[in-house]
């Protein structure tokens, strides 16, 4: 069973079988993130029955979609947390996931920025944590032994400490391929699925949809900022879940040479600080600011908190380059009320497995949540591992990343490796189609933006739009009209010119 | 159609224009032969075809246009409004038909052209690598280069306006190519940020497909698009014209509901927080600022003034690398698209005079200047270029007979003042001027024969006046 | 007897002119700094026109034709000149300059191509 319901329209939403008795799954997954999709492909290991159910019409559309991109060495977290576990973990895992998953990671190192005699002491003791989380490669730097690594910080950084693990990853492309490799490998990936009241019956989870009721031995809980509400209906154990947004701003290319390390700032009274670093696109990120706010959707950028994102950045980096801005985004974080990961079965529902509460450093968890995760599950429904396994789809290699002579050989193949559709980041119309015909295909202009970049540089689609427009129309065999930035109403065309009645507009008689 | 086009064109039999068929020895093409071409024109639209054409006519018999769309012509395909061509054919052509006339004027000489091929590296010795699906990856070995890329609107992201990130949010020529070229309409409702030409036009576009345009909102105390646009886009139709108002809020989950809008102090641009209210509507065209295109000049080490954001050249529009020159809005962002082609025809002059004197041998210097007088930007005055003027002993063979001419903005609206252009202390040129705003350039024509003086340092330009608000 | 406000679009300065109508003539222009001022008063209260540049959804095609009026037409038949070329059939192929429409409205004016459409 092999379903990929990635339609881009809700029209074909009730497509799967009504008439049919629902399936029984092994195991269902409730969230598209990097958490879910993780679990997903390590649970496409074993031999079992799996469903995916994601609301909107992509995977990676939640928290995964929009954070520093980070990971992290795992300094930061309380000494015995399931946080500082399983990053240490996770960040040794992760090098080696992204070569397998063909999607880029970069251990570009972390600094952490004191700007006081105070602050030196305060690395010392963050040196002293990690070193309790069992982080390798930590040192201390003072004045001039961080000028020397990065030229371009703030001369206000008095010291630094430096952490070699540290990394950079793009978490949509990550969570694609995951989502991919688990299709590949059987997953049931529902996408514009969502889950709604949920019971258990005879130890089977019957969960109503928007397509209808998924039935399941075991539910596995990562939904996000949604997490609280998926658990607290089946649990007495209840927690709270609460969105924390979060603001960046985004620079250019052309600012990607001035760090090499991603800056971060020693938390003090006035505040957690505000990173800057290179992504492994090649720009440069600033941010995050941290709010909580109620709506669980409300991604707004403010204008108060894109100041402050540059009042604090410029502490690590004196000169920001304003003109060099090229977008402004925020994202929400699950933020538990523990203030650590809620993971594994709940203690009182028999089946039910939670990922909650998945804020920082949650990236850098993915790997060793996925694989823990997946393995409870595997063995609370006594599976075992397949024998044959998928490797990761791999897509065509960027046109970007190719050298003159592969560009060449390639467009004599196929001449559509030489139509250059998005010019800032130099995407194909050959890496566009294949976006949207590989597994786990884009089926929107995001889809698209995050799985080629096309749409993500400096013009920001300005150029781009219309001819990605035509291509996701000609792949997916819909009309423009019917094609949407991010899935539901967000159509980016409203009719065809010559439609509209002129009968309202008169002929002027003013001047 | 495009395919048509293309194979129509009948390069000059000396010509070594690349063959843009398929149907060639793919072997050969793994180890592709440099191309030698003497002129390279990065760019096929209205800058780069004025070039081409006055290259070819100045005696250049090898050269190549290289575009990067599907046909030639670039932005003024979609610039379906008429007001285009009033000085350069005395009369009022739309941007297609202004095209069409220089796209004949290429095919009629010959010229090479390619299309769907873009230039993806650009070196300091003038070697392009250029892209397309029909050649694949080629390396032309330039003697010169004219870049005419153009220049790109700036996004939402560039200004940080604050809100959520739904649908319905784009660039006045995002929508303008959707509309016209591809049919399509991009709202409803629409409220368009920013005064420019591209703005007014589209709102006026948009009125004529039947949508509404509620305001046009203009964060400065002026308009910067034509008065003529001003009256005939917005007036006409009654679309209220906001000056001082910028949008500080988006709202809207998956396509734009509304926007909130607010004054601005006019002279510290600050919001106003009282005056906010909000507008409801599907679309935001947003018309804030053109960018010259210039990453390709960058890459090959052209110097780029800050305040045009396009490259330093002198008079001859040559940039401070010996044989690559630029023209057109990759340059400076023009008014109007005369000017566009006045000023490429120059350069494509200078280019092939410059290629002359070089294959005489009388281009030695690696470094251009022989003596660069820079042209500095006193009171009033913001991004003129040309940057340097070339006093000495031009490149030989250049022509010294034509004025000179020079362009910039001023940094406010002025009424009754002048333009003042001093040769050091003394003042060679003063101008009366009934008004001088941003959005229109101000052009002067030097005489060459007053700055002959080896002993020059500088040239200023500065406005006499003051500054004030609309 | 009317007073009209209108904006001179002679030059960047915009001039608010103050026109006063009087049997159907201009009788008085006042608030113009120079002479093309007073002309263009005339011109837009008493006779204004414009230049039509739209669009015709062509059937079976993604792409428009793209039009305009050979001269100014009458202000005041903007909209219905804009109805006449919805209306207006095509036929491909059109080349540029091509009439579209003949004697628009009886404005003595042609709705012409902008551009080829093969």
């Amino acid at each position: 069973m092999n379903q990929i319901t990635n339609e881009p329209l809700d029209r074909q939403a009730d497509k799967t079988g009504q008439d049919k008795p629902p399936l029984l799954y092994d195991a269902c997954i409730i969230g598209g993130g990097v958490i879910g999709c993780s679990i997903a492909q390590a649970l496409s290991r074993y031999d079992m029955r799996i469903v995916l159910l994601e609301k909107n019409t992509d995977v990676s559309e939640g928290t995964t979609k929009a954070n520093s991109a980070i990971i992290h060495a795992g300094y930061d977290a309380k000494p015995g947390s399931e946080k500082a576990r399983t990053n240490v973990r996770g960040n040794r895992m992760f090098e080696a996931w992204c070569r397998e998953l063909h999607v880029p990671f970069k251990r570009n190192t972390s600094l952490v920025l004191a700007f006081s005699e105070d602050g030196i002491k305060g690395l010392a003791e963050l040196k002293k944590r990690g070193e309790a989380n069992g982080v390798e490669g930590l040192h201390l730097l003072d004045r001039s032994q961080l000028q020397q690594r990065e030229p371009h910080v703030s001369p206000a950084a008095h010291a630094a400490l430096l952490a070699e693990s540290g990394g950079i990853c793009c978490p949509y492309q990550l969570t694609i391929a995951l989502a991919s490799q688990a299709v590949q490998n059987g997953l049931d990936l529902k996408l514009s699925c969502r889950a709604g009241r949920i019971r258990r019956h005879q130890g089977v989870f019957e969960i109503e949809t928007s397509k209808g009721v998924v039935r399941s031995k075991v539910l596995i809980n990562a939904a996000g900022v949604y997490a609280d509400e998926i658990n607290n209906q089946l649990s007495t154990y209840t927690f709270k879940i609460t969105p924390r947004r979060g603001e960046y701003w985004l620079l250019d290319k052309s600012a990607s040479d001035v760090f090499k390390a991603t800056l971060f700032q020693l938390p003090t009274a006035m505040g957690k600080g505000i990173l800057v670093s290179p992504t492994v696109d090649g720009t440069l990120i600033l941010g995050p600011t941290a709010e909580d706010v109620t709506d669980k959707e409300d991604v707004r950028t403010t204008q108060e908190k894109l100041v402050e994102i540059l009042d604090t950045a410029s502490m690590s980096w004196a000169e920001i380059p304003r003109h060099q801005f090229i977008t402004a985004f925020s994202g929400l974080r699950a933020h538990a009320d523990s203030n650590d990961f809620i993971l594994g079965f709940s203690p009182d529902v028999p089946g039910l497995i939670n990922a909650a509460g998945i804020e920082s450093p949650g990236l850098t968890s993915a790997p060793a949540i996925g694989q823990e995760l997946a393995e409870m599950a595997a063995g609370f429904v006594q599976a075992g591992k397949k024998n044959s396994y998928q490797p990761a789809y791999q897509p065509a290699v960027p046109f970007r990343e190719m050298s003159h002579q592969q560009r060449h050989q390639a467009i004599l193949k196929n001449p559509q490796v030489g139509r250059i559709v998005c010019r800032c980041e130099q995407v194909s119309e050959a890496e566009i189609r294949d976006a949207i015909s590989r597994p786990v295909g884009a089926a929107t202009l995001d889809g698209i933006k995050r799985r080629t970049r096309a749409g993500m540089g400096r013009c920001q689609g300005g150029f781009c739009t219309p001819k990605v427009i035509s291509l996701l129309s000609d792949e997916l065999q819909v009309s423009p009209l019917a094609l949407t930035k991010a899935g539901g109403r967000s159509q980016i065309l409203t009719g065809r010119i010559g439609q509209i009645d002129l009968d309202h507009k008169e002929n002027t008689h003013h001047g | 159609m495009d395919e048509r086009k293309e194979t129509t064109q009948k390069p000059a039999a000396d010509t070594p224009c690349l063959a843009p068929g398929s149907g060639r020895d793919i072997e050969a093409e793994l180890q592709p032969p440099v191309d030698q071409v003497d002129l390279v024109v990065i760019g096929g639209g209205p800058a780069g075809l004025a070039a081409a054409v006055s290259a070819w006519d100045a005696g250049c018999r090898s050269l190549l246009i290289i575009e990067r769309d599907d046909r030639l012509g670039g932005i003024l395909n979609q610039c379906i409004h008429n007001g285009f061509g009033i000085f350069r054919f005395n009369e009022e052509l739309t941007g297609p038909e202004y095209a069409s006339r220089y796209i004949e004027e290429v095919k009629r000489r010959g010229i090479p052209y390619l299309c769907s091929t873009m230039a993806l590296e650009l070196t300091q010795d003038k070697r392009v690598i250029v892209v397309s699906p029909k050649i694949g990856l080629k390396q032309i070995q330039a003697g010169a280069v004219i870049l005419a890329m153009g220049c790109r609107e700036r996004p939402r992201g560039a200004l940080g306006i604050p809100g959520t990130r739904c649908a319905g949010i784009m660039t006045t020529g995002t929508a303008q190519r959707l509309s016209n070229l591809e049919g399509y309409m991009p709202g409803r409702r629409i409220v368009i940020l920013g005064s420019g030409d591209i703005g007014l036009i589209m709102a006026r576009r948009m009125t004529f497909e039947g949508a509404q345009v509620l305001a046009c909102l203009e964060i400065m105390p002026y308009s910067s698009g034509l008065t003529r646009n001003v009256v005939q886009c917005l007036q006409d139709f009654d679309i209220p014209l906001m000056l001082n108002h910028t949008v500080i809020d988006i709202h809207g989950k998956e396509r734009l509901e509304g926007v909130t809008i607010a004054g601005v102090n006019p002279d510290t641009r600050a919001v106003l927080p009282e005056t906010a209210r909000r507008i409801d509507c599907d679309t935001l065209l947003l018309s804030v600022g053109l960018i010259p295109e210039n990453e390709l000049s960058r890459q090959a080490g052209v110097t780029l003034a800050d305040s045009t954001r396009g490259p330093v050249v002198d008079q001859y529009l040559a940039t401070e690398i010996p044989g690559i020159y630029a023209c057109g809005n990759v340059l400076h962002v023009h008014d109007l698209v005369d000017e566009v082609s006045a000023e490429s025809h120059r350069a494509g002059q200078a280019a092939v005079r410059w290629l002359e004197a070089e294959k005489k041998g009388l281009i030695t210097r690696a470094v251009l200047k022989h003596h660069a007088v820079p042209v500095i930007e006193g009171k009033g005055v913001r991004g003129v270029v040309p940057q340097f003027i070339e006093i000495g002993q031009p490149d030989a063979g250049l022509d010294v007979k034509d004025k000179w001419r020079v362009g910039f903005r001023t940094d406010g609206v002025y009424k009754g003042g002048a333009v003042v252009v001093k040769a050091d202390q003394k003042q060679i040129l003063r101008q009366k001027k009934l008004i001088m705003t941003p959005g229109e350039m101000v052009l002067l024509d030097l005489d060459p024969a007053k700055l002959a003086d080896d002993a020059l340092k500088a040239l200023t330009i500065e406005i006499e006046g003051e500054a004030e608000h609309g | 007897m009317a007073d009209r406000e209108i904006i001179c679009i002679g030059c960047p300065m915009g001039c608010t002119l103050n026109v006063t109508v009087r049997d159907q003539q201009v009788a008085r222009v006042r608030g113009n700094v120079c002479s093309r001022g007073a002309q263009y008063a005339k011109d837009e209260v008493l006779n204004p026109k414009r230049m039509v540049t739209s669009l015709i959804a062509v059937q079976g095609r993604e792409e428009p034709l793209s039009v305009r009026t050979e001269k100014p037409i009458p202000k005041n038949l903007i909209f219905d000149c804009l109805r006449e070329i919805r209306k207006a059939p095509v036929t491909l192929p059109v080349a540029i300059g091509d009439v579209i429409v003949k004697n628009v409205l009886d404005t003595q004016v042609n709705i012409i191509a902008t551009r080829d459409l093969a």
